[in-house]
């Protein structure tokens, strides 16, 4: 096995959606600079969008929405806690970015006119368009990243990122999942993209990968920026989903909403008001399954045969197409049977709740020369524009800093040092398997950080996440696939750990059952509106502080304020 | 009767992705469906010259079907899930 280095301007890591967008603006604010994409799997088919996507969630387009009403919507959504700046950033910049990726050859719908056609599923404002032919939609970034000349690697796995003697961000360390040379990439700045930590909680159906994310998504992103030193916000707010059973996929209330679907209860009744994805909407959901109305299901079974069949061809030609195939298995047919839903197991991901790296509204951490977008990095409710936005940001922000600064020298004995710990797994004659290992960690996460939250079963589960970290020394890879699953089993380990110590910090209950603990039920806005940020302190121990609420730019009124604390419908008594 | 004794380390699991030997042309050089998988799970058979999936860690996410192209690739939802 060899070690390779290389020395760029701008490195990306993550190919996915945020990761692509960041190296074409970063090459075209410059072209002169070196802009390499880092990949661990392979840029045409990787991260989230993989196989294109359903809909914009979060659309800010003129004459349906402003800006303002946008950012109304998340605080709301959010209980609060956001940094609104980086939220109007994202919504005074999505229109300029829907319209350039239509350009660019990203189909969305529109009515006869040639107006996008804009769908109500949020509970105030209409944000959402679908896009019934967005299956395309990596190869269209493929093309942008060929044009503008951006230099891809693929099947590199980063491990951890370079820091300067100053502080300043150096670039990364990682390794082929092929060959197992150890790679050390050098840049003035660097772009993290890694998506979500979506391999954290185990499924109900023991599958390790039968995850709602990409499970290639495995939280290498929020690892590695702590590790650098970054501060991480809001991991106490979990991405929990309401899905199809087993399946594991978004049933996709947003897709048929409009069309007519919504979600019930056993008896066929409706209990929520609105399917947006939120906590509160999720205790809703929670309550209905554990106070004996569940199962929970999508019901589409009342709807015209037209209707149907469309619904079919975007359900299943987008996003998750083997869903059809599901379907088909179980003798699930939309005109005849509502579809089974459960809760999902945890995660972490800012594109659906609010867990990610800490950043400001030009998408820039608290590491000099680091950026961040996407699934990772804290932009509550982002989704899958909001990807496109900050990687837009963080491209131009990257460009910017490389021009501005140079390489910043490195220690040898730095590299030296991951070197080994890479490589360790492969030089071991024997030891623990890593899927093994990771089966027990992601059932822990279950057992003790799956909401209702109890304090009791937190700790116990951060004494568990402790005794794994003395397994990491003992994991053992056969191959250079097998390294790669078990440096991803050190981001979960990680990744535990940072979700059951945010979750014990905040002391409060808030965003239904994302962060619901038992021990302190009450929403408590007096001591814990803020952010609770988790970061490496100076003795390198995991730990959490407060950080103040920016003032809001936009005023909210108490209505919108407590818009999502009542999202269960309550029936009118009926006289006797 | 006698059975056969396995090693510990041949534990079977049933896969998800499956190949058409016949359709497959990885003896021709092709590695599309090995290219495009998001969890690197999949591996040309040197010895025989056909694709398979070496790593049973599948998202079902389907590129690899998608995108053959000769229709030598089939997806089935994990027995787990299915």
């Amino acid at each position: 096995m060899n070690t390779i280095e290389r020395e760029v301007d701008v490195l990306v890591i993550g190919g996915g959606t945020a990761g692509p967008m960041a190296a074409v603006k970063a090459k075209q604010a410059d072209p002169s600079l070196k802009v390499l994409l880092l990949e661990k799997a392979h840029v045409k088919r990787s991260g989230a969008i993989s196989m294109g996507m359903d809909g914009l969630n979060n659309a800010v387009v003129p004459g349906f929405a402003t800006p303002e009403q946008y950012v109304r919507e998340i605080t709301a959504a959010n209980d609060g806690i956001v940094n609104q700046k980086t939220i109007l950033a994202y919504a005074e910049n999505s229109y300029a970015m829907i319209e350039e990726l239509d350009r660019w050859g990203v189909k969305f719908e529109k009515d006869e006119t040639g107006d996008y056609a804009m769908r109500k599923v949020h509970h105030m404002g209409t944000y959402v368009l679908p896009m019934p032919e967005g299956h395309d939609i990596k190869k269209v970034l493929y093309r942008q990243l060929k044009k503008t000349r951006v230099e891809i690697t693929n099947r590199l796995v980063a491990t951890r990122l370079i820091v300067g003697d100053d502080g300043r961000i150096a670039g990364t360390f990682a390794f082929d999942c092929r060959t197992g040379d150890f790679h050390v990439v050098r840049a003035k700045s660097v772009v993290l993209a890694c998506g979500a930590a979506g391999r954290l909680g185990l499924p109900a159906s023991g599958y390790l990968f039968g995850t709602y994310e990409n499970p290639t998504n495995a939280g290498d992103g929020y690892s590695m920026a702590y590790h650098a030193g970054a501060e991480l916000s809001g991991i106490e707010c979990f991405q929990i989903n309401p899905l199809i059973k087993d399946y594991n996929g978004p049933a996709c209330a947003y897709v048929t909403g409009p069309f007519g679907g919504y979600t019930t209860n056993s008896r066929g009744e409706r209990f929520i008001e609105c399917d947006y994805w939120s906590g509160q909407m999720m205790e809703e959901f929670h309550n209905e399954l554990s106070g004996g109305n569940g199962p929970v299901f999508l019901k589409l079974d009342h709807l015209a045969e037209e209707t149907i069949s469309q619904i079919e061809t975007i359900l299943h030609t987008n996003e998750r197409p083997s869903r059809g195939r599901f379907h088909a298995g179980r003798g699930t047919d939309y005109r005849e049977r509502m579809v089974e839903m459960h809760i999902s197991e945890i995660g972490l991901c800012s594109g659906h709740s609010a867990s990610g790296v800490w950043v400001d509204e030009h998408a820039a951490t608290t590491v000099p020369g680091l950026f961040s977008a996407g699934d990772m990095a804290c932009v509550p409710h982002n989704y899958m524009l909001g990807a496109f936005v900050y990687g837009r940001f963080a491209g131009e922000s990257a460009a910017r800093h490389a021009q501005e600064h140079g390489h910043a020298r490195v220690a040898a004995s730095q590299i030296d040092a991951e070197r080994q710990r890479v490589w360790a797994p492969l030089l071991r004659e024997s030891g623990l398997p890593p899927a093994q290992v990771e089966y027990k960690l992601r059932r822990m996460v279950n057992d003790y950080l799956q909401p209702p939250k109890v304090t009791r079963k937190m700790l116990l589960g951060l004494e568990r996440f402790e005794a794994i970290r003395d397994d990491l020394e003992l994991l053992h890879a056969r191959n250079p696939h097998e390294l790669m699953r078990t440096m991803e089993v050190h981001a979960i380990r990680d990744c535990a750990e940072m979700a059951a110590r945010a979750s014990l910090y905040r002391t409060e209950s808030r965003w239904g059952l994302y962060h619901a603990r038992v021990d302190y039920p009450e929403r408590n806005d007096a001591d814990w509106r803020v952010h609770v940020q988790l970061h490496k302190n100076a003795a390198g121990e995991m730990a959490c502080f407060k950080r103040a609420l920016e003032p809001y730019v936009i005023a909210m009124d108490h209505d919108e304020q407590a818009a999502y604390q009542q999202l269960r419908i309550h029936k009118e008594a009926v006289p006797a | 009767m006698s059975f056969p004794i396995f090693s510990i380390t041949e534990q079977r699991t049933s896969v998800p992705v499956r190949i058409d030997d016949d359709l497959c042309i990885a003896d021709k050089g092709c590695t599309v469906c090995v290219d495009v998988c998001p969890l690197d799970v999949l591996a040309i058979d040197l010895s025989k010259g056909k694709a398979y999936m070496a790593f049973d860690e599948c998202w079902y996410c389907m590129p690899c079907e998608k995108d053959c192209p000769t229709g030598a690739v089939h997806v089935d939802i994990p027995y787990l899930l299915r």
